[in-house]
């Protein structure tokens, strides 16, 4: 076949998206049970302080009014756990689903209140009062560590943890040095920020004693079994279905203490519950994310090869830790070397809590900052020796005969080992792509001309396909109905395509008549849902070994219709063909025999990620008036390994490198000297609109396929977002005739303005 | 406050007698008591767009309008877009070019279109590409849907 509209590498039109087109959809928001109660939370109002007492009373008398809790009702709840990365320690920083004894970040659940609906509920949850002893917030990373519970408990800190990692003879190098080059920089707090806002409907089945949680997201068997040991319920009572969700980018789909208390209630209020979440809750209450503190050295010789890298970071991690855990502070540590051979690495990484909204991952979580780091860091040794930043990067990059390249160092639990990559190759075809050295030269005539044009260029790897296991199922009903069951989760990414083609590939027969079920715990044992661009790396692995593991049944059943061995048959065109008599039969035909149908079952399993990598390109023109920058030009160079469908893959980095220029440039949580948040509508929190999203072009490329799965598939969700800090502080570096001017993002016009006055003043 | 008011909607064509608070919104309106829920709320201060319907023939922010002032008026919502089985030629374009991905913010940029689109048939495609910075979109960096909005802007200007 193979060149089928449907097959892997093709395009066809998504299946998921008629309902979506239509007004179909249904969100979080749109799930509705008759009785249900509205649940509305009441946030602490204030950044730190110690709780004296809650009056629930005015609140309990409204009209409508079914209930109001706090903490002091819900003694037997424990904070929310742990998915991820657990250190030693971190366990007393957990949260609470309400605030028990502090209230420590402005949004903070303090108490709920159940009513009849949505007017009501907030009308109430406006009576209720707080009152709380102010105690000085704690807003600067940086500061000395203080106690996290004063006068409660001295023992804890608000310095959790420290991460260290590394690897070679660091001070051997810094001796041997050339040059020391030393640089700090910062990366701002931003986060995914999905359009839909989160939501959750639990709804308890009086006969089964079923609980089912509704609005449910990216990792939905994870999350079953958690909130069922935190309810006390075995985990067959509880049910977690995801219907359409409006992005996820991170956030969406760990478990936050709303998604407990809906199902609390359900149960003790024997009612439907449903929470759904305003904007201005949503960018106090979600996971924030970034915001880290570089401090870096490196020792280089004279052609700007990396001898030694010696780092230390902090990373904000506001009030809590969250389910995360040090995901992304291991993630930083362990891949801020990307693509480079840095033969001695040495890393601190610092957890440091504040009064802020807790954080967790965010889309390229780890990478985007510390690429933003590191590229900086190669344009400040390359200005440093007086050298070319492009042939700084050629020196340092690995070699592909060095593949597969052993780090040395872990990252989530696995072993960080490069599968496969041309590294200087992409490089290249980048330049290539560009006519790099006439567009330099058109971009000096700008400026000489008085324009304020740059570029900037940064290399990046990213980290793909996370185990350690997924399961599929594919089903071949009676009717010839194809049903592929997976572990999955769909954020908006088109998971249901992708699965389609894989299956699609083996069993060579259209994907219209394809179902893609995903997110249903009650489906399917074992899934690991959707994170870490894992999806089509992982469930497309188990789809493919299911496809073929239901062909293989099929085969059977076909060899025995057609009397023949079922080995010397032929498939093709979804159809088994007897070689001598001509005769043969489709996979309809073979459903109709087989009573039930056929299943095929396929797991797949590794215990590595892999690694794809790229190169951005920005082109950027800055206001000198207002000191506002423009993106004219932006360029995603990337090799996923294999395409299963480049159109889809085109949409996840093009929408990505949006995200990133949103979070290089526009999009910061900003807190006042109380601790306030000041970034809590959509007039605050600015996100790129179409006028902000330059043209994105893709360099998509297949060159370096992984050897670890079936496919040869890497993520194509997170590398279009990984860069961009980095390519864009070059670019305007470059506009202004000032490297190394931006050490910080997001470069907002007030930033760059002040960045060039501390610079005149110097 | 709470005294509610019988009021009847008149939404793609169609009579839906409700009884709403005054303070009710359009949005919240058309969702709970239409049970027409593909009108999507992203912000609910008149920023994202998602809510975006048509109204009397222009574009308006649902989330912004309270349910009572549409009392009277022709309100088209992305339910009615479709011509039964047969997709507008903004649904049709965003399917093809791949103009979304989580389809939140799909229903608002649609009837921003085509608001835009009906309130004045002579726009130009640049004046079109204009009118969709006012909507938000997290996930598709607005590539396809630019794309998808300019090619079902010749469909609708040849009447297809
Ligand atoms: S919901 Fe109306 S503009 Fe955002
Ligand atoms: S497609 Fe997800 S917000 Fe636009």
């Amino acid at each position: 076949m193979h060149g089928t509209s449907y097959s892997i590498g093709r395009s066809p039109k998504r299946l998921e998206d008629h309902p979506l087109l239509t007004g179909a959809g249904r969100f979080a928001a749109d799930i509705a049970f008759p009785g249900q109660v509205t649940m509305r939370v009441v946030r602490s109002p204030i950044a730190f302080g110690r709780i004296l007492d809650i009056d629930t009373r005015a609140a309990l008398d409204c009209p409508g009014v079914l209930a109001v809790w706090t903490a002091a009702d819900l003694t037997e709840l424990p904070p929310i756990d742990f998915r991820m990365t657990r250190v030693d320690g971190l366990e007393p920083y957990r949260q609470p689903v309400l605030a028990r004894d502090f209230v420590r970040y402005v949004g903070e659940p303090v108490a709920v209140v159940f009513a009849e609906d949505a007017y009501a509920a907030e009308d109430a949850a406006d009576l209720v009062f707080c009152e709380i002893d102010d105690l000085a917030p704690r807003l600067d990373p940086l500061d000395e560590p203080g106690a996290f519970a004063p006068g409660k408990d001295a023992g804890l800190r608000t310095e959790p943890a420290v991460l260290r990692k590394g690897y070679g003879d660091v001070e051997a190098a810094f001796a041997a040095a050339h040059a020391v080059v030393e640089l700090d920089v910062a990366i701002g707090r931003h986060s995914g920020v999905p359009m839909e806002t989160r939501g959750a409907v639990a709804i308890l089945d009086p006969d089964t004693d079923i609980l089912t949680l509704h609005g449910a997201a990216k990792v939905v068997h994870y999350n079953r079994d958690a909130i069922a040991r935190m309810l006390g319920r075995e985990p067959d009572l509880l049910q977690l279905s995801e219907s359409h969700v409006g992005g996820g980018f991170g956030i969406r789909g760990e478990i936050y203490p709303e998604d407990v208390l809906v199902c609390a209630a359900a149960l003790r209020l024997r009612r439907p519950v449903r929470w759904i979440e305003d904007r201005r809750e949503h960018l106090m209450a979600a996971n924030h994310s970034r915001d880290q503190r570089h401090r870096m050295r490196a020792a280089v010789d004279a052609r700007g090869f990396i001898l030694g890298l010696d780092v230390c970071f902090f990373t904000d991690q506001g009030a809590y830790i969250r389910t995360h855990g040090a995901t992304v502070s291991d993630l930083a540590a362990a891949l801020l070397p990307g693509p480079y051979i840095v033969p001695a690495y040495r890393v601190e990484g610092r957890i440091r809590l504040t009064n802020k909204t807790p954080c967790g991952t965010y889309r390229a979580p780890g990478r985007y900052e510390t690429t933003f780091a590191r590229e900086r860091l190669i344009d400040a040794i390359a200005r440093r020796l007086g050298l070319d930043p492009v042939a700084v990067r050629r020196v340092n990059l690995i070699p592909e005969t060095s593949m597969p390249f052993d780090r040395g160092i872990d990252a989530l639990g696995t072993h960080v080992v490069y599968d496969s990559g041309k590294y200087r190759d992409l490089l290249d075809r980048t330049l290539d792509h560009l006519g790099y050295p006439a567009l330099k030269a058109d971009l000096a005539a700008r400026r000489a001309g008085g324009e304020a044009v740059g570029l900037g260029l940064a290399v990046f790897v990213e980290k793909s396909g996370l185990g350690p296991r997924d399961l599929a199922r594919v089903n071949l009903g009676p009717d010839g109905a194809i049903r592929i069951v997976t572990g999955a989760c769909s954020i908006g990414q088109g998971v249901e395509t992708a699965m389609a083609q894989i299956c699609a590939e083996t069993l060579q027969v259209p994907i219209a008549r394809m179902a893609v079920i995903h997110g249903q715990t009650r489906e399917i044992p074992i899934g690991f849902g959707a994170f870490a661009s894992r999806v089509t790396v992982m469930t497309g692995s188990a789809v493919k070994l299911a496809s073929e593991d239901l062909l293989g049944r099929a085969r059977v059943v076909a060899g025995r219709l057609l009397q023949a061995e079922p080995a010397l048959l032929t498939y093709r065109d979804g159809a088994f063909h007897h070689s001598e008599t001509a005769a043969s039969v489709d996979l309809a035909g073979i459903a109709a025999q087989s009573g039930e149908g056929l299943t095929g079952e396929g797991l797949f399993e590794t215990s590595h990620m892999n690694y794809p990598y790229g190169v951005h390109v920005a082109q950027v023109r800055i206001d000198r008036e207002t000191c506002g920058v423009t993106v004219e030009r932006y360029l995603v160079a990337y090799d996923i390994g294999r395409a299963v469908n480049p159109m889809l893959v085109e949409g996840q980095i093009v929408g990505a490198a949006v995200q990133g220029i949103g979070g290089a440039l526009l999009e910061e949580f900003v807190y006042d000297a109380d601790g306030q948040p000041l970034a809590t509508s959509f007039a605050d929190y600015l996100m790129p609109t179409s006028r902000e999203a330059p043209p994105i072009e893709v360099l998509l490329r297949e060159d370096a396929p992984s050897p670890l799965n079936p496919l040869g598939v890497k993520g194509a969700g997170e590398g279009g977002l990984t860069a961009a800090g980095a390519a864009i502080a070059s670019a305007v570096d470059d506009a202004l005739g000032h490297p190394g001017l931006v050490t910080r993002l997001p470069i907002t016009p007030l930033a760059l303005h002040e960045a060039l006055t501390a610079s005149a003043k110097r | 406050m709470n005294d509610r008011l019988a009021i009847t909607l008149n939404v793609n064509g169609q009579s839906y007698p409700v009884t709403v608070e005054p303070r009710k919104s359009l949005a919240d309106a058309l969702r709970e008591d239409c049970g027409l829920t593909g009108t999507h709320l992203g912000c609910e201060h008149g920023v994202c767009g998602a809510c975006t319907v048509i109204v009397d023939g222009r574009p308006v922010r649902s989330c912004l309008m309270f349910a009572v002032q549409a009392e009277g008026l022709a309100v088209c919502t992305v339910e009615g877009l479709a011509e039964g089985e047969a997709l507008h030629p903004l649904q049709r374009h965003f399917w093809e070019q791949h103009g979304l991905q989580c389809g939140f913010c799909t229903p608002g940029f649609l009837m921003l279109a085509a608001g835009a689109f009906e309130a004045d048939p002579t726009i130009d495609e640049a004046e079109m590409i204009d009118v969709l910075s006012s909507n938000l979109c997290r996930c598709t960096g607005y590539q396809n849907i630019a794309k998808a909005v300019s090619l079902a802007l010749q469909d609708m200007r040849a009447g297809v």
